[in-house]
């Protein structure tokens, strides 16, 4: 939990600064700690429960320790015409977690997400924000070997 | 003001620019549903059950919160706006308990009032509950969030009226959810106990903890003598509870009713009222004189302590150390009345009827218990004694009234209208005036204290000197003067805060109460009482006269500080 005040800090003057605030602080601890989460409260002058409502408001943010590289699996229709739910299956079994999970290195986490918005070649998912696109079962192991 | 035409269900009204379709058909007597909006909240428009047809609009328009238009055609009940309202109440009951029999809002819920007048016959989509546990981390307000219908009345009430901020809202869409500040228990979240989101609270969601059951095996047990003592604003409202007007039922009989549910004596709260006059009063004239801390806050409301010791723990010092009414009754009747009374004080079970909640929570302070026992066993609010006359059957125009037992029963005007905002205040003055001038008070009203303004001032001349006083009610009142004073900048000498709106007739504990208008009809009530009253002036009860001549001896004397006062702790809450 080093330096999250810092991090927080340096958001205080911009306007709606703690949602910018909290995309920092998981970009370092790959979560929103309930220390980071009283910090914003305190720096943006919110009371908790408001600070908390923005932290869970967002699928994207996450109030619960996960692995550092998250991958997300888009479950709207288009990928799932397109055969997502395999792709789900060769996640789980290549890290050995189910979906909503992390691994127990730390270095990967499993979520679900709506769609991001990559239609024209679906399934889709994202690592860490990043799209990889047309994806396949047969592609999983290449695609993870990036992060590990 | 400009008004704007429109016609609702054929019927032309005219209404003030800015009004919404709610409001503009209440004006001419269309009743249109609602479950999220309340009268004294901003508009939330979640809930959609209002949804009306608007003459040129494709979509179904919530009434709560669309302004009206000049020429405006408004369709109410057409049969596609009847279906739309079903399906959503359709949808909200699919994940609502089906358990309408044993929830404490049975016959008081506006979800089965809305699935009664919309003849709701079945359960059109699967039935699935969240199942989610039960909050009962508190000793006074037990939350049910499988209930909960995410109306977020209760936010409202907790943030804006009360600006706690305990509860807010998890996550989004289907996922939501009320919880306590950070998703814990509600113990650990900011919340006072005040209870003011059990009124805003359509459903049975949120209740106080009810603790029925502990009375009625007190009243078995042969070896336990049950007394009771009443808060002043709890006759007032107790009359709703059995089907009467606020005020409709008289004292007499109601200490009679109370007879009949079990209680061994029945003695009155409103006689520790009027002790607390004296001590606060004292309390507040030695301030000034020896000039310590001020402005001195009241101390008899216990959602207002929580508050303060929860978001303003370097003000602890301000406030008054006298304990309240409750808890100086507690103390009491297992020494003094015990002692006069010639009972045994460790057979005594002293259960106090109180308009709150957060009483509850202050019985059961470790520090009060001063008697060398617990100094009060049992709180139950106005609505669980409504909930025991009921099972009881008593027809109350039938029951002939009875009188209070001796020794702590006896109570002034000045007591009975500490059930409302102001009413400490205006007490405290009647007294402190005569003590200090020496003169008679002719006119004990003192109206620039009444009311529901949010925040009230006064002066008054003490043989030269100028006390400032203020009356605050609802925290988010309270707030604004505790800034003040973290400021520096208050003008005032004393204070008066009550934690509800509309001070405790409006409490967390008294009978589902509505809007605001509700309670200013029971502070009407009060004042009637009061102006009925022989003796208005605390410090002329004659039994709390005998109380000193034979027991205190003297105000904030070495007993007082033993039985009636207490001091304060931060609360030191992580999740503000």
């Amino acid at each position: 939990m080093k330096g999250y005040k810092e991090i927080i800090a340096s958001y205080a003057n911009v306007p709606g600064g703690i949602i910018e605030a909290y995309h920092a602080i998981q970009k370092e601890f790959s979560y929103l700690p309930e220390e980071a989460i009283l910090e914003a409260a305190k720096v943006f002058n919110l009371p908790v429960s408001e600070a908390y409502g923005v932290a869970t408001f967002y699928s994207m943010f996450s109030v619960k320790p996960r692995g550092k590289n998250v991958i997300r699996i888009c479950e709207s229709a288009p990928c799932h015409v397109a055969g997502a739910a395999e792709v789900v299956a060769a996640l789980e079994r290549e890290l050995g977690i189910c979906m909503g999970e992390s691994t127990q290195d730390g270095l990967f986490a499993l979520e679900f997400t709506e769609c991001v918005g990559q239609c024209q070649a679906t399934p889709v998912i994202t690592i860490n924000g990043k799209p990889y696109l047309n994806v396949s079962p047969a592609k999983i192991p290449e695609i993870l070997a990036e992060y590990k | 003001m400009g008004m704007v035409n429109l016609t609702i269900d054929g019927i032309k009204v005219s209404v003030p620019k800015g009004s919404t379709i709610l409001q503009a058909a209440k004006e001419v007597g269309i009743k249109i549903p609602t479950l999220c909006y309340h009268p004294d909240q901003s508009v939330k428009a979640n809930c959609r059950v209002c949804v009306c047809e608007v003459e040129g609009n494709r979509l179904l328009q919530a009434a709560c919160s669309m302004p009206v238009t000049e020429g405006m055609v408004v369709k109410t009940r057409s049969p596609k706006v009847i279906e739309a309202r079903k399906t959503i109440l359709e949808l909200i009951l699919s994940n609502h308990p089906q358990e309408c029999l044993t929830c404490a809002r049975n016959q008081n819920c506006e979800l089965q009032e809305l699935a009664e007048e919309y003849s709701i016959r079945e359960y059109a989509f699967e039935h699935k509950v969240r199942g989610l546990a039960k909050d009962t981390s508190t000793p006074s307000i037990v939350r049910d969030p499988d209930k909960c219908i995410l109306c977020r009345r209760c936010i409202d009430a907790c943030s804006v009226t009360q600006s706690v901020y305990a509860l807010g809202i998890e996550n989004r869409g289907h996922h939501a959810m009320v919880v306590p500040s950070m998703g814990k228990d509600l113990i650990d979240s900011p919340c006072v106990m005040c209870g003011q989101c059990i009124h805003a609270c359509p459903v049975g969601a949120i209740t106080e903890r009810e603790q029925i059951d502990e009375f009625l095996a007190a009243v078995a047990d042969p070896d336990k003598i049950v007394v009771t003592q009443i808060a002043p604003a709890v006759r007032l409202a107790i009359a709703e509870e059995v089907g009467m007007k606020p005020g409709e039922m008289p004292m007499d009989v109601f200490v009679a009713g109370l007879r009949q549910i079990g209680f061994d004596y029945v003695l009155h709260t409103n006689f520790t009222a009027d002790l607390t006059i004296i001590e606060e009063g004292n309390e507040l004239l030695k301030r000034l004189k020896e000039g310590g801390v001020l402005p001195m806050f009241t101390s008899c409301s216990p959602g207002w302590i929580n508050f303060c010791e929860t978001y303003y723990p370097d003000l602890l010092d301000h406030l008054s150390t006298c304990k309240s009414p409750q808890q100086m009754f507690g103390a009491l009747v297992k020494t003094y009345w015990a002692e006069k009374m010639g009972i045994d004080p460790a057979k005594i079970y002293s259960v106090s009827i109180m308009p709150c909640t957060a009483k509850k929570y202050e019985a059961s302070r470790p520090e009060m218990q001063d008697s060398g026992y617990r100094d009060v066993d049992l709180v139950l609010t106005t609505r669980e004694i409504g909930r025991l006359f009921r099972m009881s059957g008593i027809d109350f125009t039938k029951l002939e009234g009875s009188s209070f037992d001796s020794w702590m029963g006896k109570y002034t005007g000045a007591a009975v209208i500490f059930g409302a905002t102001g009413g400490v205040m205006e007490a405290a003055l009647r007294t402190v005036y005569e003590v200090v001038t020496g003169q008679e008070l002719k006119d004990v009203n003192f109206t620039a204290v009444r009311g529901m303004e949010g925040i009230k001032e006064a002066e008054v001349d003490l043989n030269g000197t100028v006390v400032k006083v203020a009356v605050a009610h609802g925290l988010s009142n309270a707030r604004k003067l505790m800034d003040q004073v973290r400021a520096g900048e208050s003008p005032y000498h004393f204070i008066e805060i009550m934690a509800c709106p509309g001070g405790c007739i409006g409490g967390g504990g008294q009978p589902i109460t509505k809007s605001n208008a509700q309670r200013q009809v029971r502070i009407d009530a009060i004042y009637v009482e009061d102006e009925n009253c022989e003796i208005r002036k605390s410090h002329e009860n004659p039994e709390v006269k005998i109380l000193y001549d034979e027991f205190l001896h003297e105000p904030l004397g070495h007993k007082s500080h033993e039985l009636l006062h207490t001091h304060y702790h931060p609360k030191n809450k992580k999740y503000l």
